[in-house]
């Protein structure tokens, strides 16, 4: 549509709703038209009735709801549940449960946290674990030290499991869907964890432990250009030890219906327990410069090789950052 | 398909003769589909009130359940086999299409597929054909079309694709409807098109079947699963739609109230606990429930009760409509209808349309129908 046109629609709806609140709802709605149009509501049948008893033969006759001014669209919510299925309340019980986890078991530490700008900005990490543990860890850490949500990204099979899907959602987990970061990014200006490696990062096994794997197809780039805001990575070390993967079972997985399906060295040693329970690996996350992409926003494509060459060098700056911090680690539990 | 005779169209030209209007102002002339339907119904009722518009012709398979002054009633089969001819004898310049089944519970699919793709199929074939004066079209649709997946975005905006192919026959069948849309906008770049698509319609007088689970002695819901819902309250939807027709929207708007409410706490608010059906197999466990008329949870409605479903409302913001209910506000308004019932019954209208007496008033001489003197 021409902008120019919907600019003058806008302006006169505007001033069409900003003259006194509706009165009256009784014959379902005519009146609000009828307002607006000069008065002319004379609404009489050809009877010779008023519309008050027209309408509407009814034994007893019911007051219509009145309609409320629009503007004070106040609300009673019973649960604090917003708009992308975080609730602030069971963030909380999270953040209690999972803090003794994050400071004693993993003993988590933080560089370069200062680099994360205040505004919207796409985070983007290295993903390890059969069960990745580096997402809450970063989640958790970010909203501790920084006092900032973050919303993660995750495959939509996520979402298909009972009970965890809905407490991923509930904690600040998204279906990694353009249409969401986006949002999140550009009109929100919040922080967005992505793992542009999906699950072929935590699907690896442990011989191929922080070796990233191909970053999708830079989608995430594309997404942060749109938003306009930059992308941040981050190298994580520690993760890949506190689930490593020995051997995985295709078959199995398909037939099940599961992206992929790991034994773990935590299985063999805690059996079905060792699903839910982590090797305590230290953990050591480094923030990385921030990148800067220097294109307008809003686009509707980008150029793909810029995407891809973006895409890769981000990919080469997190894996140049981890193995650095792989040499400076003298033990996986001690760090 | 001539089982029934058409009934000869004469318009009121004398009683709306007699309607003093603006003379600058175009008069228009409105055909609405499904009148007998409570959207064609309450769209027709609010039309008359508005002087700007001089003729308004129904069409439906049903009588009108409310009472009209000056709306003229046609009734037609299904599919609308003789809908060119009324177009052409009636000259009307907007259509509004509202006789769309959403609710597939309440007749087979045979019986939607004619109302949804073949009525929408005749009816934008005569809006398009040769000497048609139709500039304006309003179809009312649902959110339905945008499906249901665990991969989709919390937010579906108008231009966002569904993410998987529809399966369901309601879904293929709103597909196929919005694709006759397109096309006739496409073939037609002169006819400004509104497609709205409204989400879970709820308020104080509809029956849908989330409005049906809502009133069951304990609400069904998946276990494991908490999806999120928006509603939007049926004043808003008729509101919607008549702000389509003052303005000329042109496109495609999502029409939802405000926020998403999960499934448990929509429960809450209606105070009613859930009961859990189990995550896999669930078709098993409602087919037979079905049967028996205990629960009738359409196929649809078990990918809305794990995944929900949102959409962005901004389009139709921007261009300057304001809603009166939230999600939230919307349900309340429907629990405050349930708790009345509940008190003193159904209160339903004793309105019943009786051609004779319809016509009477519409056409008779005896009748004297001149507005301004009351």
């Amino acid at each position: 549509m021409p902008p120019e046109n919907s600019d003058s629609k806008k302006a006169h709806s505007s001033q069409r709703h900003s003259e006194p609140p509706l009165k009256n709802l009784a014959a379902a709605l005519p009146v609000e038209t009828a307002d607006s149009l000069n008065e002319q509501a004379t609404l009489e049948t050809a009877l010779g009735l008023d519309e008050s008893n027209a309408t509407n033969r009814e034994l007893v006759r019911l007051p219509k709801e009145q309609p409320r001014n629009p503007d004070e669209l106040e609300e009673r919510r019973r649960s604090d549940v917003n708009e992308w299925g975080r609730s602030e309340h069971m963030r909380e019980i999270a953040r209690r449960v999972y803090d003794p986890i994050y400071r004693r078991w993993f003993r988590v530490e933080w560089e370069g946290l200062e680099k994360i700008p205040p505004g919207g900005a796409l985070l983007v990490a290295n993903h390890a674990a059969a069960i990745p543990s580096d997402a809450p860890v970063i989640m958790h850490g970010i909203e501790t030290e920084l006092n900032r949500p973050v919303y993660g990204l995750a495959d939509d099979f996520f979402r298909t499991i009972p009970v965890v899907g809905t407490l991923w959602n509930r904690l600040g987990g998204l279906p990694a869907h353009p249409d969401n970061a986006y949002r999140l990014l550009r009109e929100q200006d919040q922080l967005v964890l992505v793992f542009p490696e999906g699950t072929k990062g935590p699907s690896k096994t442990y011989n191929e432990r922080y070796q990233l794997r191909r970053f999708g197809r830079g989608g995430f780039v594309e997404i942060a250009m749109r938003a306009g805001v930059p992308v941040i990575p981050i190298a994580v070390v520690g993760a890949e030890e506190s689930m490593p993967t020995l051997f995985r079972i295709p078959s199995v997985a398909r037939a099940l219906g599961v992206p992929y399906l790991p034994v773990t060295a935590n299985m063999l040693l805690a059996g079905p327990l060792g699903l839910v329970s982590y090797f305590p690996s230290k953990f050591k996350l480094k923030v990385l410069d921030p990148v800067y992409f220097d294109v307008p926003a809003d686009r509707e494509r980008y150029s793909r090789s810029r995407v891809m060459d973006e895409s890769e060098a981000i990919r080469d700056h997190i894996q140049a950052a981890l193995y650095k911090m792989l040499r400076e680690r003298r033990s996986v539990w001690f760090g | 398909m001539a089982s029934q005779p058409p009934i000869p169209i004469r318009l009121a030209r004398r009683a709306t003769d007699a309607v003093d209007i603006d003379p600058d102002g175009p008069r228009r002339r409105v055909l609405v589909t499904g009148l007998g339907t409570f959207w064609g119904g309450r769209v027709a009722q609010a039309l008359e009130a508005n002087p700007a518009v001089e003729v308004i012709v129904g069409l439906d398979t049903t009588e009108p359940t409310i009472e009209l002054e000056r709306t003229e009633y046609v009734r037609v089969d299904a599919n609308y086999s003789i809908l060119s001819r009324i177009v052409q004898a009636t000259r009307v310049d907007t259509i509004i299409h509202t006789f769309l089944v959403m609710d597939p519970t309440q007749m087979s699919q045979r019986a939607m597929h004619e109302i949804n793709v073949i009525g929408t199929m005749n009816l934008f074939a005569a809006a398009s054909a040769a000497g048609s004066t139709v500039n304006n079209v309003i179809v009312k649709s649902s959110t339905m079309v945008y499906g249901c997946a665990p991969e989709d975005p919390v937010w579906f905006t108008e231009s966002t694709p569904r993410s998987r192919p529809p399966k369901e026959s309601i879904e293929r069948s709103i597909e196929a409807v919005e694709g006759y849309v397109r096309d006739f906008a496409e073939d037609n770049p002169h006819v400004n098109v509104a497609l709205l698509r409204f989400s879970n319609v709820i308020g104080s007088e509809l029956e849908t079947p989330l409005t049906r689970l809502l009133q069951l002695p304990v609400v069904p819901s998946i276990f494991g699963f908490d999806p999120r819902f928006q509603f939007v309250h049926e004043d808003d939807v008729i509101k919607s739609i008549l702000f389509a027709f003052d303005n000329d929207l042109p496109g495609v708007f999502n029409v939802a109230g405000d926020g998403l409410l999960p499934w448990s706490e929509v429960a809450a608010l209606c105070g009613k606990r859930t009961v859990a059906l189990p995550p896999i197999g669930t078709g098993w466990l409602t087919t037979p429930l079905r049967q028996f008329g205990l629960l009738d949870l359409p196929a649809e409605y078990e990918g809305l009760l794990k995944y929900g479903r949102g959409v962005d409302n901004h389009r139709l913001k921007n261009f300057g409509f304001r809603y009166e209910h939230t999600s939230t506000q919307a349900v309340e308004a429907f629990i405050r209808a349930v708790r009345l019932r509940k008190v003193v019954g159904e209160n339903e209208p004793s309105y019943r349309y009786e051609r004779d007496v319809e016509q009477f008033f519409r056409h008779s001489p005896a009748v004297r129908r001149d507005r301004r003197q009351a």
